[in-house]
């Protein structure tokens, strides 16, 4: 169920562009901060509020990958793998990552802290490797980097 | 023509100015001195001539002339017009755009405000990658910033022009950088590309007409109508006039972002901006604008670095992120890698795309992995061959490119993967 302040923010953006259908992907951003995922029931809840029918809002969502119908650890590590990346040893750091938290690209920690994968480039290939964490970018990653970036997340 | 390297910075001026994002900052350091210039003294047929006579094309990866862009949307036209920026800033190696978003996103508002003005367009968009998250927030502050100094909203500046900005997220599909795909997005569909023609400048955002510009592109803007169409086209070369942002990553001392004349050597920007190779190692391969664009080999690196002359030995300017590789990168696992990340990015829309870029990925996988077979090379080539020109889009013809480049340079080292059974680079 979303909660009474992201319905608000859905209602405010139905009425902000010439289509109302333009809403769709910024709605989901909104319900992605709120509940971490997306499911049937979700659409059919964005739908109404939007004035859409739930098969508009499915069939966009499941185009974009920043929609997950799962949710993830409360620290989702993004790791980009995409060319400059790999050159400066991205692949050894996965690697590492998993050793580290004993889960396996695409896992999550027993104790629903980390959620581990590999993503696409994320346009910072001047400070790479790089990852995200949730909305944050780390840079210039090494392993001794990544022990305290992991240390100091709560 | 002149070919300054000692180029005062243009676009990265005040890159580095602290808190250049505020806006108080952008207009001490001279900041929106154009707008208003641009309002008052100009129509918006001569901004679009201005721009035209510069010579400024897209910076995004196309080249396109943007003046020339502008000059197709319909004047007398009773619907609405749009302005998308694209910050789907996506191809790989490529972080310039970033940079301009993060730490001086009035300059990129100020082009946004005049280029909606020369095509009368009273809503636009910046449309950027969900990932840029920290970017889309600051876009936002800044556009606040902009409405309450009275450079956005109703009557800008008294001149009787009205304009509204929205910060539109997209959703982490690089095809949405594709100008049919990001229209697609902004209007709440999947990302799928779009035929052309009709052209986003007839019919675009909500079937009205509708400008795509890049960040960069945009950000010119201001620097055209404060200095003149004939300073811009001195700088650079004589058919890629102005300054440019090269990303330069990957095996280099110095990776980053430079701003440099367009025209500016390939050798040059790896040797001497960015501080040569790694660890004294020697050059293999460089990619010179983004991974769409075709490899290149050392012999060739005394190429300029502008839409055209890169062209003359094989390769494209793209968006000017060079990637370089070093004497110890496998070629096959690179292209393997360039290649699995079309396959992802493919939106699925055209046959040959989704299911050629699919099977190359299988085949990449087992040579690299030493389990190649006898007639895979054909087979690559084969496939490459029927996804070529077979797509609505460019990311099809994008993605046969790293196979087919390395092929044409590296061909020895796919037969040692297939013959040995493993990678000659792994000891």
């Amino acid at each position: 169920m979303l909660s009474e302040l992201t319905k608000e923010k859905i209602k405010r953006l139905k009425n902000l562009f010439p289509h109302r259908k333009s809403a769709i992907l910024p709605t989901l951003h909104e319900v992605i901060n709120d509940l971490g995922y997306t499911n049937p029931e979700i659409f059919k809840e964005i739908a109404k509020l939007l004035d859409l029918s739930p098969l508009e809002v499915s069939e966009t969502a499941s185009f974009y990958t920043y929609f997950p119908k799962q949710g993830t650890g409360k620290y989702l590590i993004q790791v980009c793998t995409n060319l400059s990346c790999s050159l400066l040893g991205a692949d050894s750091l996965v690697k590492y990552l998993e050793d580290k938290l004993k889960i396996k690209v695409g896992e999550t920690t027993s104790d629903g802290k980390f959620s581990l994968i590999t993503v696409e480039c994320l346009g910072s290939c001047g400070t790479a490797p790089v990852m995200q964490i949730n909305q944050d970018y780390y840079e210039n990653l090494t392993r001794e980097k990544i022990d305290k970036i992991l240390n100091d997340l709560q | 023509m002149i070919y300054n390297n000692n180029m005062e910075k243009i676009l990265f001026k005040n890159i580095d100015f602290p808190e250049q994002y505020r806006i108080d900052n952008y207009i001490k350091n001279g900041g929106y001195q154009a707008l208003p210039k641009a309002l008052k003294q100009y129509k918006p047929d001569e901004l679009v001539d201005m721009v035209k006579k510069s010579g400024l094309r897209g910076r995004g990866g196309a080249g396109f002339p943007t003046g020339v862009k502008w000059g197709f949307v319909p004047r007398e036209i009773k619907k609405p017009k749009y302005l998308a920026c694209n910050a789907d800033e996506g191809e790989p190696g490529t972080f310039k755009d970033r940079a301009i978003i993060e730490n001086d996103p009035h300059q990129l508002l100020e082009g946004i405000i005049i280029a909606s003005y020369a095509i009368g367009a009273h809503l636009s968009f910046i449309y950027i990658r969900g990932e840029f998250a920290f970017g889309a927030k600051r876009l936002n502050q800044a556009i606040k910033e902009a409405y309450d100094k009275g450079y956005l909203g109703k009557d800008i500046l008294g001149s009787g022009y009205d304009l509204d900005l929205i910060v539109y997220r997209g959703g982490g599909a690089y095809i949405c950088g594709e100008e049919t795909s990001l229209m697609n997005s902004i209007e709440g569909h999947r990302g799928f590309t779009r035929l052309k023609p009709p052209f986003p400048t007839t019919a675009g955002i909500y079937g009205c007409p509708t400008v795509i510009n890049n960040v960069e592109t945009l950000s010119n803007i201001s620097h055209i109508v404060l200095n003149g169409a004939d300073w811009f086209a001195s700088i650079g070369t004589s058919t890629s006039p102005g300054p440019k942002i090269f990303s330069v990553s990957g095996h280099v001392n110095k990776p980053g972002n430079y701003e440099l004349p367009m025209g500016t050597l390939l050798k040059e920007i790896i040797y001497e901006h960015a501080g040569g190779i790694r660890d004294g190692k020697k050059l293999k391969a460089v990619i010179p604008g983004g991974i769409s664009t075709p490899i290149l080999t050392p012999d060739k690196i005394n190429a300029k670095m502008d839409f055209d002359s890169i062209c003359d030995v094989g390769s494209m300017l793209g968006s000017g992120a060079v990637i370089v590789m070093d004497e110890t990168t496998c070629m096959v696992k690179a292209a393997k890698r360039m290649m699995e990340f079309f396959t992802h990015e493919s939106c699925g829309k055209c046959t040959p795309c989704r299911e050629g870029t699919y099977w190359l990925s299988a085949i990449m996988k087992r040579i690299s992995q030493g389990k190649g077979e006898e007639g895979d090379l054909e087979l690559l080539e084969d496939i490459c061959d029927n996804i070529r020109e077979k797509t609505l889009c460019p990311l099809g013809d994008g993605a046969i490119v790293p196979i087919l480049s390395t092929l044409q340079n590296f061909r020895d080292e796919y037969i040692q993967h297939i013959k040995n059974k493993r990678c000659p680079l792994e000891k």
